[in-house]
């Protein structure tokens, strides 16, 4: 318990520092005026204190306690995924499938059993929803069901269940430990975000994809991608089995999550 | 005793149950009503209405809360009887229109009196999910002899989804529930129904 490696101690150590300057820096603004931006601003680093505070607590604590705290963000994301897509109602059935599908996989994570994590979804689930689908037996809208579900545990359970299979890896890199790969990707995810809305709101100008995100430009897609590859270049080696080279690169895999936040 | 019992119950079961496995959007928070004598108006689909409903008040002010159900459902097997009573502090009421109106209205009044908060179902039935059926006239006529009495409409979304009638299985889902301002009771059934049902239609369109 609490037993963590020295860089990712600070890097998390970092990450709290970076935090409290920007706390610091709201209280200087907040005295000075300007209320509307500050809101935004408040709500933010509120959520970030609480994020970091969670993320950490279940990291640090155990292995145990961060991959449950990585199931049940895929149950949350699950949870919304199922309530926003037009779905039949007599999906319901096999939607509490797709929700039984979370443990299942997190126990792959657990028992490091990665023939059967690799699989489980993309493979089994994948059969298994539609017969789930087959016994309600309502016929019309069968397929468009199916792929929503198998579509929605990919992205929810599948995907996710990979941060936390990072730290159940064959630990290479002694200093950064099993969880400096996870530090490692949340913080170059965060990073991104930050920067991009950071060089954004400064230089922004030409739009990118108005229609999915209005406020996203090229210039702050630029500015994120510099920082991000390299920041992660020179990070990647302190809390990943990543050298410099595949450091650089390795950040901006992050890039694809920022289409998504 | 049975308030002990029923903030338990809040405590540890419903309450985890409504905002961490289901998850709660709610909109204008600030319009529930908080002092008694008041009604709760709501649409209903799903038992865990009246729990959600019951969830946004405090531990300390749920005993005020009375769900008013039907006798003829809640009050059949000894357990189930027991378990809306001590553990929900429901006010049974008679669908079966044998009793008269004194008779089936005089324990309202008396919780009314004592400053609780009633929560209603006017359409009398959970219904087909996530549908609106027609609303019943026991609402007007409870509140036909305290016009003071505000009425809170709520609408909640989703739950029908989660657990709807005739099933068992809970299967998560994020639901929603609004409340709206309250109604001062109008002079006739219709027109409080019918501005219930505005309000319920509004909010249904809106997802």
């Amino acid at each position: 318990m609490f037993d963590i490696a020295r860089n990712s101690l600070y890097a998390m150590a970092g990450i709290v520092t970076l935090l409290l300057i920007a706390t610091l820096i709201y209280l200087y603004k907040s005295g000075v005026g300007g209320q509307k931006e500050l809101t935004e601003l408040k709500l933010r680093i509120e959520s970030w204190w609480w994020m970091i505070a969670i993320v950490f607590v279940a990291l640090g604590f155990s292995q145990v306690s961060a991959i449950v705290l990585f199931a049940f963000l895929s149950y949350l994301a699950l949870k919304e995924f199922v309530s926003i897509v037009p779905i039949r109602h007599v999906d319901r059935r096999a939607i509490f499938w797709a929700y039984l599908a979370i443990p299942f996989q997190y126990y792959w994570v657990y028992i490091g059993w990665y023939g059967m994590f690799i699989i489980f979804i993309p493979v089994f689930l994948f059969l298994l929803i539609p017969v789930r689908l087959m016994l309600i037996g309502e016929t019309e809208g069968f397929i468009r069901s199916s792929g929503i579900l198998h579509w929605a545990a990919m992205l929810t359970v599948f995907g996710i269940s990979h941060i936390a299979y990072l730290l159940v890896l064959p630990v290479h890199n002694e200093l950064g430990g099993a969880i400096g790969p996870v530090l490692f990707l949340l913080f170059m995810t965060e990073l991104n975000d930050v920067s991009q809305y950071v060089f954004g709101k400064m230089f922004g100008r030409h739009k990118i994809l108005p229609k999915v995100s209005p406020n996203k430009t090229w210039e702050g897609f630029l500015g994120g991608f510099l920082t991000v590859t390299l920041i992660s270049g020179l990070v990647a080696p302190l809390l990943t089995p990543l050298d410099l080279y595949y450091g650089f690169v390795g950040g901006d895999d992050h890039l694809t999550w920022w289409i998504f936040w | 005793m049975q308030r002990f019992v029923k903030v338990l119950f809040f405590a540890l079961i419903v309450k985890p149950v409504v905002f961490v496995i289901l998850g709660l959007n709610i909109r204008h928070r600030e319009k529930l009503p908080t002092k008694g004598p008041a009604v709760i108006a709501a649409n209903h689909n799903s038992h865990l209405d009246t729990l959600v409903i019951m969830s946004l008040y405090s531990l300390s002010h749920i005993h005020r809360i009375r769900p008013v159900a039907a006798s003829d459902y809640f009050m059949k097997s000894r357990f189930i009887a027991w378990f809306a009573t001590s553990c929900i502090g429901i006010i049974p009421f008679d669908r079966s229109g044998s009793a008269g109106q004194r008779e089936l209205f005089n324990p309202l009044h008396d919780a009314l009196d004592k400053g609780d908060i009633l929560i209603l179902f006017p359409e009398g039935s959970r219904g087909k999910p996530e549908e609106l059926g027609r609303l019943k006239k026991g609402l007007y006529y409870l509140l036909k002899e305290r016009i003071d009495t505000p009425v809170a409409p709520i609408h909640l979304e989703g739950l029908g989804n989660a657990l709807p009638r005739g099933e068992a299985l809970l299967v998560p889902f994020t639901c929603s529930i609004t409340i709206g301002d309250p109604i001062i009771t109008l002079d006739s059934s219709r027109q409080l129904n019918s501005e219930l049902e505005v309000f319920f239609r509004t909010h249904q369109d809106e997802e």
